[in-house]
């Protein structure tokens, strides 16, 4: 539904936003990624109107809206500090789209009424916005743009301004609010976790560029670069050269780790190749008895450090290369006998197939 | 903690005795019956009816009013579109002159800007005949020049803290800029075209200097007129004026900053 | 927050088309008129109306030449007396700036570090003589200083002097006239400079070991620097043309060139030789008002 073409933005110079191409679906909860500085809001701002684009285009249905003025396209921004206007109430805050759209009164008042219901904000429609807390605030940015029934729904960093219990609440509830009006959602952030949870597709950017794009599950397990397997969650990164190649099945040598190790990779790739790999923490298994290694990649350390969280251990695992892997293994078993300790000798091992070869 | 600084405390007592001694003294010696300064005659209330009386006075006070009204709006309007364009426009042409032509009037002189402003319009007489004659027109035109300034510096210092995201909202909403800067910016702006309308207002009732020089025959306004007479020395009927507008003053300003307090505590 | 400009396209169009008006308004009627000064300064006085001679002479053939003179000038600098004045302006504004100065800081200190409530009450009692007339609050102190006055008349009574003081239509009368009416325009911008540190900060360092003059001097001096510069400069570029305080207040002997100007326009009609002394003030000023205006446009980026 929504395509974006190549899109550029630059400052008297700098690049914010280079060659960005993009496809949203209708009813989507797409999630744009990055930390700051990423571009991601000038893409946004682009998205919205606010900034004229040096370069692309942006099409909504099909018509191109990349030179449209903010007011004429039928998208909708619910900005960070909501943006709510002081001088209005919660009601004429809502009603503010509706009536730049000439709508007879009556229609206004019932349209206004049937978000606020929806947002459970009905008993504060005469308020005006600074009685209300943040999260109330919040809801009356979101009504304010959602009762236009816009085609797509931009939201700039949403839970940022708020505290952790209603992060967490409010991300339930935007997701399901997102569901029953199934309106497109666009939302801009830098919490990995909020991306994470809220989206159905996430796009990783980083300077300026789109790094990855695909279903949260994709971006986490089958990373493509170095910055998208770092960014979302905690990863080891592992350089080596490949030695061989057979069956779908790579082999390389890494000094860091002095290891040989397998990997799952389609490519053929020429032996001598550089080759960068990763493996989440949670996909290594560590014990003290070595390990079965049948399609495994295995490697021995002793264990440096330890953080004990309840449900989980995280150990940092120093190997004889003198490199460190990060660990993270569920506490399934309640006998203490049975755990692991500082400065004990430790078996890692992980699936050949947990293994994530990056290209770049 | 702190410890009181006596000599701090001092010093501000005094200061602010020495800003209200003389403004004291002269509501005092308003109800003065007696003439002189240094014979309490008396409790009385004879020079605020002659007041009444003064046809020159009251003539003049109503002209400074008219004045001051039309200087103090005109001022403010274009004040603001300066204000506006200065802080938002990024590429204006002639910025730097039009900067300093804002600033100057803040510390200039007022006699260099009267005895200026008249040889122009002397000038303008001879060249394309307005101003035949000198008076009300030429003093709010004066008046609208300085006031201007003034205007320009409060209306930025609020541009300078505004959310400007309010403004995009309104435009991502459905609204065109001319509908925009109707429905949010000019409600934001508004208590800084309060504040710099009243200070366009007070600065052209209180001129003097400027009001001297570019005004002509028959256009007497009240600041003229007192210091003619003040001029000779002390004079019991401009005590009672100064009381008045004291009380003036001080009922607006007390109503103001109660407004203000009470909006800021139903906001808290 | 978004770092992107936030403005758009319609409002720089729309807004730099309208403030044409504002922009003539002010290059006509403040600009123009200093053109005009400049070309009165060097003209001659006549007998006629307008009392001074044109610059262009115009002849049946078209342009004729000019006639200027540099005769108001030299006359200027040859008369000991102008050049007189002019210092003598310089210095009593300097001193008033100064003395305002003393009694300023300290009463900005005292506001800054009152609790918030008192704050604004104090500020508000420091602006609302502002709002009381210029003119009458001069005036109020003939009433208090004169021989006949009430200060004279109280310490009289009380029996501390025997005869009355001289205090009104001399020197000491202009310098309390400046800083009286001046010094809210003083207080304001030190107040905004001082509100902004933290106070509290240096109570505490001061607590610690520094000792408080130390601390006060070391630290809170320079960092108010700025509104020590503002302040002095909106009350020294003002009161160096100043008319009505030595008018009212001054004697025969306080020599202002505000008064110079005035009484050189309207009592002897030699208004070229007052051009000439408006350029030569001006031409003094113009320093002073760059540095205020750069002091301006530095306050304003870093509110921003």
């Amino acid at each position: 539904m929504v395509q974006i073409r190549g899109l550029s933005k630059d400052f008297n110079g700098i690049v914010a936003v280079d060659q960005v191409s993009l496809d949203i679906q209708r009813g989507e909860l797409f999630a744009i990624l990055g930390s700051s500085g990423c571009g991601k809001t000038t893409l946004l701002r682009m998205l919205a109107g606010f900034e004229q684009p040096s370069g692309g285009q942006v099409l909504i249905d099909g018509v191109d809206m990349t030179e449209a003025p903010p007011y004429e396209r039928p998208v909708n921004l619910m900005f960070q500090s909501y943006a709510l206007f002081p001088h209005m109430t919660v009601a004429d805050n809502v009603a503010y789209g509706l009536k730049k759209e000439r709508l007879p009164a009556a229609q206004i008042r019932a349209r206004v009424a049937e978000m606020l219901a929806l947002v459970k904000l009905e008993t504060l429609a005469a308020r005006k916005p600074d009685k209300l807390s943040g999260g109330q605030q919040q809801r009356v940015a979101l009504a304010r743009a959602l009762v236009k029934r816009p085609k797509l729904l931009l939201l700039d960093e949403p839970l940022a301004a708020l505290d952790r219990k209603l992060r967490e609440h409010t991300q339930f509830e935007l997701a399901n609010l997102q569901y029953q009006l199934g309106t497109t959602f666009v939302v801009v952030t830098h919490d990995q976790d909020e991306a994470m949870v809220l989206a159905s597709r996430i796009a990783v950017m980083s300077e300026g560029r789109i790094a990855q794009v695909g279903t949260p599950a994709e971006v986490y397990e089958y990373p493509t670069n170095r910055h998208v397997a770092s960014f979302v969650g905690n990863i080891n990164l592992i350089d080596g050269v490949v030695t061989g190649c057979e069956a779908g099945r790579v082999a390389l040598r890494c000094e860091a780790l002095n290891a040989s190790l397998c990997v799952v990779c389609a490519e053929a790739l020429p032996a001598g190749e550089p080759l960068c790999i990763a493996v989440r923490p949670e996909k290594i298994t560590i014990s003290r008895t070595e390990p079965d290694a049948t399609n495994r990649n295995v490697v021995k350390g002793v264990v440096r450090d330890l953080g004990y969280f309840g449900d989980q251990s995280l150990y940092r695992v120093r190997l004889t290369s003198g490199a460190v892997l990060q660990v993270s293994a569920q506490n399934l078993r309640r006998s203490a006998s049975l755990t692991i300790e500082w400065d004990d000798e430790v078996y890692l091992s992980w699936e050949v197939a947990s293994t994530i070869p990056l290209h770049s | 903690m702190k410890r009181r600084s006596i000599l701090l405390i001092t010093i501000a007592c005094f200061g602010y005795a020495l800003l209200y001694m003389p403004i004291a003294s002269v509501v005092v010696y308003s109800f003065n019956a007696s003439r002189l300064v240094t014979l309490w005659g008396g409790f009385s209330t004879r020079w605020y009816v002659s007041l009444l009386h003064d046809d020159k006075l009251l003539a003049a006070a109503f002209l400074s009013l008219r004045i001051a009204v039309i200087s103090a709006t005109v001022a403010t309007a274009l004040g603001a579109l300066l204000a506006l364009a200065m802080h938002r426009v990024r590429r204006l042409p002639g910025r730097l002159l039009l900067s300093g032509m804002i600033t100057a009037p803040l510390v200039m002189p007022e006699i260099i800007t009267g005895l200026s402003l008249l040889f122009l319009f002397i000038s303008m007489a001879s060249l394309i005949g307005w101003p035949a004659t000198r008076g009300a027109a030429t003093i709010t035109i004066a008046h609208i020049t300085f006031s201007m300034a003034y205007v320009v510096v409060v209306v930025r210092a609020r541009l300078a803290v505004m959310d400007e995201s309010l403004e995009e909202a309104a435009m991502d909403l459905g609204g065109r800029p001319v509908a925009v800067f109707f429905d949010v910016t000019v409600p934001m702006l508004l208590p800084a075209l309060l504040s710099g309308w009243l200070l366009a207002f007070t600065l052209s009732l209180d001129d003097l200097v400027i009001s001297s020089f570019v005004s002509g025959p028959g256009a007497t306004t009240l600041p003229m007129l007192i210091f003619a007479k003040v001029r000779l020395g002390v004079t019991p009927d401009i005590n009672a004026i100064t009381t008045i507008i004291i009380g003036l003053v001080i009922v607006a300003v007390t109503t103001a900053a109660l407004v203000t307090n009470r909006r800021r505590a139903t906001a808290a | 927050m978004s770092t992107a400009t936030p403005t758009v396209p319609p409002w720089q169009q729309w807004l730099r088309r309208a403030v044409r008006v504002p922009y003539l308004w002010l290059l006509l009627f403040f600009l123009a008129p200093f053109l005009i000064i400049l070309k009165i300064s060097f003209a001659e006085p006549v007998i006629a109306q307008p009392p001074f001679s044109a610059l262009l002479v115009w002849g049946a053939h078209g342009l004729q030449g000019i006639r200027a003179t540099f005769e108001n000038y030299s006359f200027l600098f040859r008369d000991g007396y102008y050049g007189i004045i002019v210092l003598s302006s310089l210095k009593m504004a300097a001193i008033g700036t100064v003395l305002c100065l003393l009694l300023g800081y300290p009463m900005a200190y005292f506001i800054a570090r009152q609790p918030p409530r008192r704050r604004q009450l104090l500020l508000l009692a420091v602006i609302l003589p502002f709002w009381i007339s210029f003119l009458l609050r001069v005036y109020a102190w003939i009433g208090l200083l004169d021989n006949h006055g009430v200060i004279n008349h109280l310490l009289l009574s009380l029996g501390i002097i025997h005869k009355p003081l001289t205090m009104l239509y001399n020197n000491f009368a202009v310098y309390l006239g400046i800083v009286y009416s001046y010094l809210p325009f003083m207080i304001l911008p030190l107040y905004s400079t001082l509100e902004r540190l933290n106070l509290d900060l240096l109570d505490a360092a001061a607590d610690l070991g520094a000792r408080r003059w130390r601390a006060f001097v070391d630290i809170t001096l320079p960092l108010s620097l700025p509104g020590i510069l503002g302040g002095c400069l909106l009350v020294f570029i003002p009161a160096v043309g100043e008319f009505t305080i030595p008018a009212l207040l001054g004697g025969a002997d306080t020599l202002m060139i505000g008064r110079v100007l005035w009484d050189e326009f309207f009592v002897s009609r030699d208004w070229p030789v007052a051009s000439a002394v408006s350029v030569v003030l001006l031409l003094l000023l113009i320093a002073p008002i760059l540095w205020f205006q750069h002091l301006q446009n530095r306050e304003h980026e870093a509110s921003t």
